[in-house]
């Protein structure tokens, strides 16, 4: 939705360790519909950088085409940003992460984005492992060519056109575990609560990370009969546990009764703690993961939060075996072996 | 019976089956050549198939140095029996038909114009050898060795031709080297002057190599700098990232802690090579890839963003076959258009056209500073001819003064020295091309989206169609800039000699300079040029408009490079006359002679005469 931002900021507006203001990570005016679950994601996203004290030209935002893909352009003004080809951001965050390794790598997309024509490339970042945070906006339809299904639409769920969707719903996140993603998570636009610190920690979280979000199309599939309606989703998810990030520099103070609580160390030092409703979720488990997550769904609901956490995956860079170093700051020397070294190659083709 | 006589001018064709080892045996025939200093160049014909295909190569020995095809075989290595018969048929009258005659020639070869000779490799190997793989792999060296006989080469050239590639496998030498003698001495002993063909010694490759061109593609990415390489496999370009690797882990491993100063991926597809191409230079880092003409067609999409979001790119197209999956492993120049306008709306691209390995070198280095002084993909269109086959080339050379053009790139102090507003589309120098900066340049400035959609000069979204307008025009600016940037065309002659032209660029230049020299000697005189590059410089058209007549040699059927001629160029279409060939096969000097010649008959043109041009001095 497009309105006119003040631009009178409060004068005592709270810094945060780097001395920014959560005016430094806003971006341009949202042209969203007005109540876009869309809009949300963005503000958390723009609350969890602010609340990591991460500097936002440190990070590189990246989206491929469609509503979602639009929202980079909304908040962390300060960071490049990459609105590329519908499905296919993947593959251009895999080359800015090889070329420099050293940027954090936000990656939005879709539902359309990526469970569709996105479909390989999502698999295939995934395996690789890329360093990055993978937000998916997930509505259930194309908002932006007004209102088709999408392949996240659950099967009998049915948007504002009316007909009910005959074909099987993709859940990204058993794909995305099964495809060996080291992060992986599910939320709601509606609940900020948990969806911030989740993207901290993914943003902590050093390797691929999914949070698939719920993100109702208010104008497109916001009906009664649709499972990703504000109202549907409020009344029939569950979350895994509620949800601490605790950056590494903090000390730990909260108690927790041993056996309800999962704790987990982060490759930066940072800690999640999940206090666990559900006790038989085990985070390193892919399998247990999998099997809560259709669990929750012949319920009827939906299992939100933390899904699955192994913070040990090695990363594209580790896979590789590239250099420390980011390979755009790599000097000429570094890189051209000169004409000595290319006469002894001629040599070899005599 | 005549019988076909040269020294250091004839063509070997070896027909053998595919995943024999026939092709390091054949390998090693043409490395000899090369080291007793004549010109030669092979040609691998080969089925797209691992084993039991038929597969062919075709060596020109030439001691003027044509490296095209000249067409016609002196002598015929014929170990396949699935192509005998058609290989039989296809030795010039006079010529060398040589086979293993362990079993007699089935009845139907009866030639009576033809040589042949018979030597028992099947029955060899079964006395020497108990394996039967190194029955078959010793084989293919005894028929060497015996060659090495018919044509007087030196056998030391062979010897030291074993010790070489057998280095660190010292084991392997002695055998290599018997193997040898048996071909040799079994010639001498049943074929003392039988062969009228000769390869003696000479000086002509003093600082040349023996260099397949997509090696030289290779290490021309790695002298660039290129750090990023996304690729997906496809014949015949795959040798390129190949090399590249190959030589990174020589020469780009960090000595400090053994990283690799390189990162190379194998993609899914090669959409996503292409997408993490343009990912890596938008984030500042030089990446390439390599494809053929399929994954053109996949990586078109791409393509167009780049154009339009004016982010450097390097791909190398090593052509083969169209269309569809056409003929994968038989080259074609067919994907000219393909790769000049690819994409929807309205993309044009620059391409680079290398005609030998030392080219695919240099090309491929300059690729790099105009995609990104540029700020727009650069295409080197290559083919399987030269891609994939040893050709004689200039030893590849790097200026050790030359440094990186890395384009317009603003850096964190010269953005806080601007006065102006900056805008990442503004044409501040009006040459078309804005400044760009890397993400993570500076905390608060600098920073700008990127985006396949319209936009203003400030990387702003926008729906004006003003602003559409003028970044439209702005790209055609930058269009004109990069036609004082290419590589400008290669003229035969240092001025025009004659009314008739032609034009050639890429493998047909081999063929169309030895087909000029041809004409010559009838007494006709044909100016040449060589085009390097699209868009085209301003003495492409100058060239044209000298000329009555301009022959466009090309390989492939439509005339792809006569059509962005015409496209492009204010040229008469008539003026333009195509010769084409398309059969996969790499187009022969005497098939473009022949076409002069016929097309100057019927339209009555006749070019200047030589004695004339004598006359005139």
């Amino acid at each position: 939705m497009s309105y006119l931002r003040p631009n009178f900021r409060h004068p005592d507006l709270k810094t945060n360790e780097i001395g920014y203001t959560k005016a430094d990570y806003e971006g341009g005016l949202s042209t969203l519909c007005a109540g876009c679950g869309h809009d949300s994601i963005g503000a958390s996203i723009l609350q969890a950088c602010f609340e990591l004290s991460i500097e936002p030209h440190r990070v590189a935002k990246l989206s491929g085409i469609g509503c979602s893909s639009k929202t980079p352009a909304y908040f962390l003004g300060a960071s490049h940003g990459f609105n590329s080809v519908h499905g296919r951001m993947p593959s251009v965050a895999t080359g800015a992460n090889l070329a420099n390794r050293d940027l954090i790598y936000l990656g939005v997309s879709g539902d359309g984005d990526t469970a569709s024509i996105g479909m390989g490339q999502f698999a295939h970042v995934v395996r690789r492992n890329l360093n990055m945070v993978y937000v998916v906006m997930n509505n259930g339809c194309y908002g932006l060519t007004k209102g088709q299904d999408s392949a996240t639409a659950d099967k009998g769920s049915a948007s504002k056109k009316g007909a009910p969707n005959p074909y099987e719903g993709i859940d990204l996140c058993e794909m995305a575990i099964q495809l060996g993603a080291g992060f992986v998570a599910r939320s709601f636009s509606g609940d900020k609560q948990q969806l911030t610190p989740l993207i901290k920690a993914a943003m902590s979280h050093q390797g691929f990370a999914l949070i698939d979000v719920v993100s109702p199309c208010v104008t497109f599939n916001n009906n009664a009969a649709s499972t990703k309606s504000y109202d549907f989703v409020r009344e029939h998810s569950e979350a895994t546990g509620t949800f601490d990030f605790v950056p590494m520099k903090d000390e730990i103070i909260t108690q927790y009764n041993a056996g309800d609580t999962e704790e987990v160390t982060l490759h930066d030092g940072s800690v999640v703690h999940l206090h666990k409703m559900s006790k038989e979720l085990k985070l390193n488990d892919r399998s247990s993961a999998m099997h809560e997550i259709e669990r929750y769904k012949s319920k009827g609901q939906i299992l939100t939060g933390l899904l699955y956490l192994d913070p040990l995956t090695p990363d594209t860079h580790e896979l590789l075996g590239t250099t420390d170093k980011a390979l755009n700051s790599l000097t000429e020397t570094q890189l051209c072996p000169g004409n000595a070294a290319l006469q002894s190659i001629n040599e070899s083709f005599r | 019976m005549r019988r076909i006589e040269a020294v250091n001018d004839l063509v070997i064709k070896f027909a053998n089956i595919n995943g024999t080892g026939s092709a390091s045996a054949n390998n090693m025939f043409a490395k000899a050549v090369f080291r007793l200093g004549v010109p030669v160049c092979a040609k691998n014909i080969f089925p797209s198939n691992i084993q039991g295909l038929p597969t062919w190569y075709e060596v020109r020995v030439n001691e003027k140095g044509y490296l095209g095809r000249r067409g016609g075989v002196d002598l015929m290595v014929a170990t396949n029996g699935q192509t005998m018969k058609d290989d039989y048929h296809e030795v010039l009258s006079g010529g060398y038909f040589f086979y293993d005659s362990s079993k007699p020639l089935p009845p139907g070869f009866k030639r009576d114009d033809i040589h042949c000779i018979g030597i028992p490799l099947t029955q060899i190997t079964i006395q020497e050898y108990s394996d039967p793989r190194q029955r078959q792999l010793f084989k293919n060296i005894i028929y060497v060795g015996a060659l090495a006989y018919l044509l007087d080469m030196e056998f030391e050239v062979f010897k030291d031709g074993v010790k070489a590639q057998f280095k660190g496998k010292e084991k392997l030498i002695t055998p290599n080297i018997h193997a040898l003698e048996l071909g040799y001495q079994y010639a001498q002993q049943h074929y003392p002057d039988v062969c009228g063909l000769s390869i003696q010694r000479r000086d002509l490759n003093e600082d040349k190599i023996l260099i397949d061109g997509n090696s030289a593609t290779g290490l021309g990415a790695l002298y660039a700098g290129a750090t990023v390489a996304g690729w997906y496999p496809i014949t015949p370009s795959t040798s390129v990232v190949e090399a590249f690797e190959k030589y990174c882990k020589r020469m780009r491993i960090d000595p400090a802690d053994g990283r690799k100063n390189y990162a190379i991926l194998q993609a899914e597809d090669e959409l996503a090579a292409m997408g993490m191409v343009i990912g890596a230079n938008w984030n500042g880092a030089r990446a390439f890839t390599a494809t053929s003409g399929p994954g053109v067609s996949l990586m078109s999409e791409f393509l167009g963003l780049a154009y339009f979001a004016e982010i450097p790119a390097v791909l190398v197209d090593v052509q083969r076959a169209g269309p569809s999956t056409g003929m994968p492993t038989r080259t074609q120049q067919s994907d000219v258009l393909a790769a000049a306008y690819a994409s929807h709306g309205d993309t044009r691209h620059v391409l680079l056209i290398p005609s030998d390995p030392k080219e695919c070198f240099d090309l491929t280095a300059d690729a790099f500073d105009l995609a990104e002084s540029l700020q727009t993909p650069v295409i080197i269109l290559s083919d399987l001819d030269l891609g994939m086959n040893d050709t004689i080339s200039d030893s590849l050379e790097w200026d050790d003064g030359r440094q990186y053009k890395r384009g317009k790139v603003l850096s964190a102090e010269e953005l806080d020295n601007m006065t102006a507003r900056w805008g990442r589309y503004k044409d501040v120098d009006n040459d078309g091309v804005g400044y760009r900066t890397y993400p993570g340049t500076h905390p608060t400035k600098g920073s700008f989206f990127t985006r396949g959609s319209s936009h203003d000069e400030y990387a702003a979204y926008t729906e004006s169609s003003e602003a559409y307008v003028r970044s439209m025009e702005r790209l055609d600016k930058k269009w004109e800039t990069a036609k004082t940037m290419v590589p400008a065309p290669i003229a035969n002659q240092s001025k025009n000699q004659s009314k008739v032209g032609v034009l050639f660029y890429g493998t047909s230049t081999h063929a169309t300079l030895e087909a000029i020299d041809q004409m010559k000697q009838q007494g006709a005189i044909v100016d040449g040029l060589q085009l390097r590059a699209f868009p085209f410089n301003k003495d492409v058209e100058a060239f044209i408009d000298s000329h009555e007549q301009v022959f466009v040699v090309e390989q492939n059927r439509d005339a792809q490079m006569k059509t962005l001629l015409i496209n492009e160029l204010q040229t008469q279409p008539q003026k333009l006359l195509s010769i084409l060939n398309y059969d996969g096969m790499p187009i022969t000097a005497d098939f473009i002679t022949e076409c002069m010649q016929q097309a100057l008959t019927q339209l009555k043109v006749t070019p200047l005469h030589s004695d004339t041009a004598k006359r005139r001095g």
